[in-house]
């Protein structure tokens, strides 16, 4: 074989997006040669799509917030499932993030008082979302993108990774990576790899992500020997875009609802408060009148059904659609035009505003959305040290939403931006320390580089074989109907043989063309990862017999807090075939576990 | 330029080089539309590579709602698995799938295909100021090479309690400018570098100039950029004709509160008219690559970072270059 081209550096992270950019500055000014690899151009990752804010106790607009009371509210929502010391760590740090973006760049909407400005939130207990309009993420990743390039850290754009290398201890020795612009590979030394890679999103069918979020991070993990946990917890947003089909999916941000907007089914009703569920019902209020009061005295009122954490209210839409109350294109209506003036919804949402109109012809000021669930995210991932986001593989690391156990199985708005701050900055900070304590760089096996290369390259011989696009679309069909928001044991052991089958087939298809810039090509390779991602996912499901969060059964439609609720769903690969079992969660201590007990 | 790679199937890309748009058979479904079926769209796409190529046929059905990317994505899935395109959010914020549309630059996500008259041939090409990588890809580097000249930004001292202090009256400006989803659709239409290579090297375009005023209008910044915007990035060159503010998608008004209010602070700091003049006409700069003038190499790179020098040479720069076109 040719030869290949060849980087060397202490670091490497897979991934621009928030985590990754994040772990690229602190690696980097940690003193280790450090270059982020990246699927699309440099300022692209999904991190802009995030819309509300970035959470983090401030206290600028509630002097009462604090990590505690943060700390608390992340592990409710997530159903207690969460690694408790991730969920500490994060609503500790989030605020110093946060500040120090500011010291980078970045813009948020101010307070009165020349502050950074915090709004409200499903399930976060204060206003606490650090915010820029509903374009949050794009402030966040170009802040972190203009001080990755002010820094000089190496960026090599396009390029997807399609395997990490191992060398022959099972730690990390780098990564071959292909250029999607010339179809040439190129091979990455590295002593250290943090994933940053994202979320999973186009294995279903109806998602808010964008093309890149193919689970490659996970699958790169699994492949290598690291565990993932809890992949079966999945989060859909409850409000997507239903309408006109080809934006079916793209998502319409929680803040619509923290400004004021409801839901409404097509009587007209206010559905939210038929579903509050006991778990909520002490912080939720349970009349108009009452929710209605909140927005301008949070002291004395409870917050509306409408602000109950994401599972809840997905849960509910999809139960209201199903019962026949639903809007003319299968959502529900999300409203904010009849509660706030058009002046007021165009400043505090202008890319709702924009996209609403552009997108579906409809004036938001003007009309009600039309909104239903979305696949937004997955709270599982791989499994890292709570400290320093390692995985059980040496040298690889992991952050942001390919990483699991920070949400639980159910993450709350705006906890994923300082997901990306917080744990990025760790994964940046220990992947460098572990880099530069080697005494080597760990020697890679260039046999194993040429069969990963003539692996990927096999496509193109499958003369004749099946198209990747329909492979891909029977996928996310299946995903969509048999492992989307409302399971159960029957159609999930469906989905695991169906599984099979599609392995079977996208292991043949078939690429047109060349290699350069070749989509078909790429796909092949992407459909791998998904593959890989739904089979995890598919695994917890069935074995997680209850629901928790992001993971309803309709066989169980009940937490079982005595067994399920006490342990983590680990998957990993061994001798080819994944395999799924239950390890206890780790336990919070005493003093943590108090701030439970005294709340409300 | 080269294609780096030989082809490994034969025949899919049509149009490449001479054989261009002669007389390519419709792809897609069959044209004969049937009276009860959906109505056909007729679509051109822009398929080659730096090395020339032409304007391919497709049909599809029209489906409800879609945008042009839906279209294109379409014809990617059902005949031509191999068509060139880059995106990713689909919800026009992330400014990847910008392209020219019935030749208005454009981003394809949020171009519905209502808004298009649907009786005639609807075009697709690449963005024309960039050179072609492949049929709807462009390569972008130079904004990269731009970005990364640009002096970062630099704050004063916290207030004593380690954190900032600013209005909201004096972010607004700045938050106008950081609205902006870098699709790079001012700086396609940018007629100093649209229609002149050779300006590249020394001008950073409207992008950077919305970034530039940007820094310079945030209220804790401490640099000054007055000079290296003047005298290395071509501010001068803009004769404020407003085409980068009528393509952003993002609405922001480069020209308005980005260039003049620049072009202002610029001519504060230094105005010597027959100094300027000279210096014009004095410095006639030869086409020079674009790391040749660049202060450090492009932090972030693609597939072939050394020949990022060559891919600024006007030989091999888009299809304006080309001679294939017929």
């Amino acid at each position: 074989m040719a030869e290949l081209e060849t980087h060397e550096f202490d670091v490497i992270i897979v991934g621009a997006g928030g985590a990754g950019l994040r772990a690229a500055i602190e690696a980097q000014a940690t003193g280790a040669r450090t270059a982020v690899v990246c699927k699309s151009l440099l300022g692209k990752a999904h991190t802009v799509m995030a819309e509300g804010g970035v959470a983090a106790a401030l206290g600028n607009v509630w002097p009462e917030d604090n990590w505690q009371v943060h700390f608390r509210d992340t592990m409710r929502g997530g159903k207690m499932l969460n690694n408790w010391r991730m969920a500490q760590l994060h609503a500790q740090e989030a605020p110093a993030r946060v500040l120090e973006l500011e010291a980078w760049g970045a813009l948020f909407d101010r307070t009165p008082d020349g502050r950074i400005l915090q709004r409200d939130f499903g399930g976060h207990r204060y206003a606490r979302l650090a915010h820029v309009g509903d374009r949050t993420g794009l402030e966040l990743l170009r802040t972190v993108q203009q001080r990755s390039v002010g820094l000089g850290v190496q960026v090599f754009m396009e390029c997807k990774i399609v395997s990490l290398v191992l060398d022959g201890s099972g730690a990390v020795a780098g990564a071959v990576g292909l250029w999607r612009e010339t179809g040439k590979f190129v091979l990455f030394k590295a002593r250290s790899i943090v994933l940053a890679s994202g979320g999973v999103g186009k294995t279903w069918k109806f998602t808010s992500n964008s093309w890149e979020s193919t689970g490659d991070g996970h699958a790169l993990a699994l492949w290598a020997g690291a565990d993932l946990i809890d992949m079966e917890c999945v989060q859909f947003h409850p409000t997507g875009m239903v309408w006109p089909p080809s934006a079916r999916g793209i998502l319409v941000t929680e803040g619509v609802r923290g400004d004021g907007g409801v839901l409404r089914n097509a009587e007209g009703r206010r559905f939210m408060f038929d579903y509050i569920p006991a778990f909520y019902a002490k912080e939720t209020a349970d009349s108009i009148e009452e929710a209605d009061q909140w927005y301008d005295n949070k002291r004395d009122f409870r917050r509306p059904p409408e602000l109950l954490p994401r599972d809840e209210v997905a849960r509910s839409i999809n139960a209201e659609v199903k019962a026949g109350r639903g809007s003319p294109h299968g959502g529900v209506f999300l409203d904010i035009a009849s509660r706030r003036s058009a002046d007021d919804i165009r400043r505090r949402l202008p890319s709702m505003y924009h996209q609403f109109k552009e997108l579906a012809d409809v004036d938001i000021t003007a009309d009600p959305m039309e909104v239903g669930p979305t696949c937004h995210y997955i709270m599982g991932g791989v499994r890292v040290d709570a400290d320093t986001q390692a995985t059980n593989v040496p040298g690889l690391f992991a952050a942001g939403e390919v990483a699991g156990g920070m949400h639980g199985s159910n993450r709350l708005g705006g906890n994923s931006l300082s997901d990306l701050l917080v744990f990025g900055r760790r994964a940046g900070q220990y992947a460098a320390e572990h880099a530069l304590g080697l005494s080597a760089q760990p020697a890679v096996d260039l046999a194993g580089v040429d069969a990963v290369v003539a692996d990927a390259l096999s496509f193109f011989d499958h003369d004749g074989g099946e198209n990747p696009y329909s492979v891909h679309q029977d996928l996310q069909d299946t995903m969509q109907s048999l492992v989307g928001i409302v399971r159960t044991e029957s159609e999930l052991v469906e989905a695991d043989r169906r599984l099979g089958d599609l392995e079977a087939r996208a292991a043949k298809v078939g690429v047109e063309g060349h290699r350069q810039f070749n989509p078909g090509w790429h796909l092949a390779l992407d459909l791998r990862s998904m593959l890989a991602v739904a089979r995890c996912t598919t695994l917890g499901a069935i074995e997680r017999k209850e629901s928790r969060g992001g993971h309803t059964r309709d066989d169980f439609p009940a937490a079982d807090p005595d067994h399920f609720g006490k342990v983590n769903m680990v998957t990993r690969r061994a001798d080819g075939a994944v395999t799924v079992h239950e390890e206890p969660l780790p336990q919070m201590p005493p003093e943590l576990q108090a701030l439970f007990e005294e709340a409300h | 330029m080269s294609v780096p790679t030989e082809p490994r199937t034969a025949g899919a890309v049509a149009g490449n080089g001479t054989a261009g748009a002669g007389a390519p058979a419709p792809h897609g479904t069959s044209a004969t539309a049937d009276a009860t079926g959906p109505r056909q769209l007729h679509l051109q796409l822009w398929r080659g590579d730096a090395d020339g190529g032409g304007f391919v046929d497709y049909e599809v059905p029209a489906l409800e709602g879609e945008v042009v990317l839906d279209v294109v994505h379409r014809i990617q899935a059902e005949h031509a698995p191999d068509l060139a395109v880059r995106w990713n959010c689909k919800a026009g914020k992330c400014g990847s799938c910008s392209a020219e549309i019935n030749g208005k630059p454009r981003l394809m996500c949020m171009t519905r295909m209502s808004t298009l008259d649907t009786s005639q041939t609807i075009t697709v090409s690449p963005m024309r100021a960039f050179p072609v990588m492949r049929d709807l890809v462009t390569d972008v580097s130079y904004n990269f090479v731009v970005a990364a000249r640009i002096p970062p930004f630099t704050p004063g001292p916290p207030e004593p309690d380690g954190t900032y202090r600013m209005a909201q009256v004096d972010v607004d400006r700045g938050q106008e400018m950081r609205k902006c989803i870098e699709c790079f659709l001012c700086q396609n239409v940018c007629h100093v570098i649209r229609d002149h290579e050779d300006n590249k090297p020394h001008y950073a375009g409207p992008r950077f100039f919305a970034r530039l005023a940007e820094l310079e209008m945030h209220p804790l910044d401490t640099l000054d950029r007055r000079r290296l915007v003047s005298e290395q990035l071509g501010l001068g060159l803009c004769n404020i004709t407003k085409c980068c503010t009528e393509v952003c998608p993002e609405g922001i008004h480069i020209t308005d509160n980005a260039i003049i209010p620049l072009k202002e602070r610029v001519v504060d700091a230094r105005y010597d008219p027959v100094a300027w003049l000279g210096r014009k006409l004095l410095r006639r700069p030869r086409p020079a690559p674009a790391s040749a003038v660049a202060v450090d190499l492009p932090v972030a790179r693609g597939a072939h970072d050394p020949t990022i020098d060559g891919r600024s040479d006007p030989a091999v720069l888009g299809r304006n270059g080309r001679r294939s076109d017929g």
